[in-house]
């Protein structure tokens, strides 16, 4: 049998020594030979969004790190500078459960924001070129025969309530209801909430009750901070205050910790106050800023599909249901056929021609399928250096149907300089309404949004930072 | 001669006549592709992982309708089963709200584990049912949970 031929040549082969690729002839088995000794490349070496991975694909982040950065500084400080200052005198004059329970919220909410960080948010892998050609085809078919292109929407029927499934250019297919393209991400997500430049990722299905969780968390413990500096000030007797005083050190550290947890605690209470109606309704942020099911943007009465109508069960099944798995598989290897489609195997192109026939091909990569030798990763999965950007938080798909250039679709430097502490969820809620019309997230144009001309004016900031070479066509 | 010692290309080159003779499918990837069906998902009752059990028109002559619809109709329910909302689902996500989510990093979920049930049912049918008419299921998971691709080989002699 061939198979059983193809291997005894192998076996013989091998008891010479020094397989170097180049003095054996360009045969099947000298290509082999060739990839077996290339190291194998898992998924996400060769992962088509915009997405950073680190310690071997185990951890997902976005592309720019948002202010992440920030949000860790601020809730270390702050909590260091008051298990410092404020707890041994608590302790001293009320009780030792103060810092027991300050270092137990503190671990809780670092814990969950790494989580919400780190983890896959719920990204829909790109189609496959050949589920890609069988959309094209289902779309042709169902188009008219006019010049106009056709439809690239499908009606669906949810629970007796029609909802539009639109089709993502970038990640060829229909997109799932509820999901969104991330255009700082350049994913499909699934329930994508919005793209959180606090945390640095975004915010969809998996990694929504970890985000849920840490803001209810982070109020808690910037109430419990604040309540706890007031109390110190308020038990400080007069003459600890005067010496304080003198300290300017001290004093001052006070102050910051009162100003810090006094902005802080408005503006999270108030996001964990909207999220926790979100989440009793079973709304996504993505969905209430559209107005999709309040009746706003249809002429009639629209209502959620997706909520069970009940107050409890819709928070257990947000917070509590089962934990959908990650489909884009990081660590998984690639096959053979992955290898040959990935991008950065251009050497590998040359090899082909020169193969006997495709179904001898097919007996030799195919046998070895998983181990499949790959070249090493030649750069790091990072495309299109310019695009990205602090894009706050929605992604609008309402503006997409306005063909405009990503120019005015950027919230502004405004939206995220106003107060620092202040979550950028209000002011972009506000800010969205006013720029939706001219707007445009530069989501899904033709081409995707790869070869989208990068936004103007922020662009020569990005290329800077970024400093990545230009966009693949 | 004495065998060579197992090096890594070795190595392979011994699970590599292991896969050959191994079972039918593999021999299936020998024969040429000569198209593929998908399978969309159904959204009728929201975002819960179902498959449209349509019987496609491509595959009337190569297996009966009642036996497609039955395997599909088998993967919806499992599909069902693992996002359920239940007594179970909730209990896991209380413990794992409780702390802070890191179980999640040592336990496997509900769903992974109805996962790992669901290729186990997608292998057997492949063996059993779809590889020997020249078809091959592929594993929704490996497709984001997006479709249920079918793939149809030529026609031959090969492995009957």
């Amino acid at each position: 049998m061939k198979n059983c031929e193809y291997q005894q040549i192998d076996l013989e082969a091998l008891s010479t020594p020094a397989p170097t690729p180049s003095p054996q002839p360009v045969t099947e088995n000298g290509k082999k030979k060739e990839k077996t000794a290339k190291k194998h490349r898992r998924k996400w070496e060769v992962f088509k969004g915009k997405n950073r991975f680190c310690c071997d694909g185990r951890i997902i982040m976005a592309r720019q790190s948002g202010v992440l950065p920030l949000t860790l500084g601020l809730i270390l400080v702050t909590s260091v500078l008051f298990f410092i200052f404020d707890c041994p005198f608590l302790v001293q004059h009320l009780t030792v459960c103060i810092p027991v329970i300050g270092g137990a919220l503190f671990v809780f909410v670092v814990i969950t924001l790494v989580q919400t960080s780190f983890s896959d948010p719920g990204i829909l892998p790109r189609a496959t070129p050949d589920e890609a050609a069988d959309v094209e085809k289902q779309i042709d078919d169902a188009g008219n025969t006019t010049y106009r292109p056709p439809p690239r929407t499908r009606e669906v029927l949810i629970n007796q309530q029609a909802v539009k499934l639109k089709y993502c250019f970038t990640c060829k297919m229909f997109r799932p209801p509820r999901t969104s393209h991330c255009s700082l991400c350049d994913n499909c997500v699934e329930r994508f909430d919005h793209h959180c430049p606090w945390v640095g990722n975004c915010v969809g299905k998996r990694n929504y009750r970890f985000f849920y969780t840490f803001i209810v968390s982070l109020s808690f413990l910037t109430a419990f901070i604040f309540g706890c500096v007031t109390t110190h000030l308020a038990l400080t007797s007069e003459q600890e205050r005067i010496i304080q005083e003198l300290n300017w050190v001290a004093a001052n550290v006070q102050l910051l910790k009162l100003v810090i947890c006094f902005f802080s605690v408005w503006s999270i209470l108030g996001l964990s106050g909207f999220h926790t109606y979100l989440v009793a309704s079973n709304l996504t942020t993505n969905e209430d800023i559209k107005g999709s099911w309040s009746g706003k943007s249809g002429a009639e009465a629209a209502t959620n599909p997706y909520s069970h109508r009940n107050i409890f069960i819709n928070c257990c099944s947000v917070l509590c249901g089962p934990m959908p798995p990650s489909l884009i598989d990081r660590r998984g290897f690639l096959s053979a056929e992955e290898e040959e489609a990935a991008p950065q195997a251009i050497g590998r192109e040359v090899e082909l021609p020169a193969l006997a026939s495709k179904k001898d091909i097919n007996v030799g990569t195919k046998c070895v399928s998983e181990e499949s030798p790959a070249r090493p990763p030649s750069r790091p999965p990072d495309r299109c250096g310019e695009r990205t950007g602090h894009n706050p938080v929605v992604n609008s798909d309402t503006a997409r149907d306005n063909r405009m250039a990503a120019r005015g679709a950027r919230h502004t430097p405004a939206a995220r300089g106003v107060g620092g502490d202040a979550h950028t969820h209000h002011h972009a809620k506000a800010h969205h309404k006013r720029t939706q019309r001219g707007a445009k997230s530069a989501l899904d144009g033709p081409g995707g949004t790869r070869a989208s001309s990068p936004s103007l004016g922020r662009s020569s900031k990005d290329r800077k930072n970024a400093g990545s070479p230009p966009p693949l066509p | 001669m004495t065998p060579p010692p197992l090096t890594p290309t070795n190595h392979r080159k011994v699970q590599l006549s292991h896969i050959t003779t191994h079972s039918l499918q593999d021999l299936r990837q020998q024969a040429a592709v000569a198209a593929k069906v998908f399978i969309q998902r159904d959204y009728t009752n929201g975002t819960v992982c179902q498959f449209q059990t349509k019987f496609p028109s491509e595959l009337e002559t190569r297996i009966d309708k009642q036996q497609f619809e039955e395997t599909v109709r088998t993967l919806n329910n499992l599909y069902a089963e693992a996002e359920k909302l239940g007594g179970q689902s909730y209990l896991e996500g209380c413990l794992a709200c409780l702390t802070a989510y890191t179980v999640f990093l040592c336990m496997e979920t509900h769903y992974e584990k109805v996962l790992k049930k669901i290729a186990k049912y997608i292998q057997e049918q492949n063996d059993k049912i779809y590889a020997p008419r020249g078809l091959l299921l592929t594993d929704p998971i490996e497709r984001g949970l997006r479709v249920i691709e079918v793939t149809l080989f030529e026609d031959r002699s090969l492995g009957r």
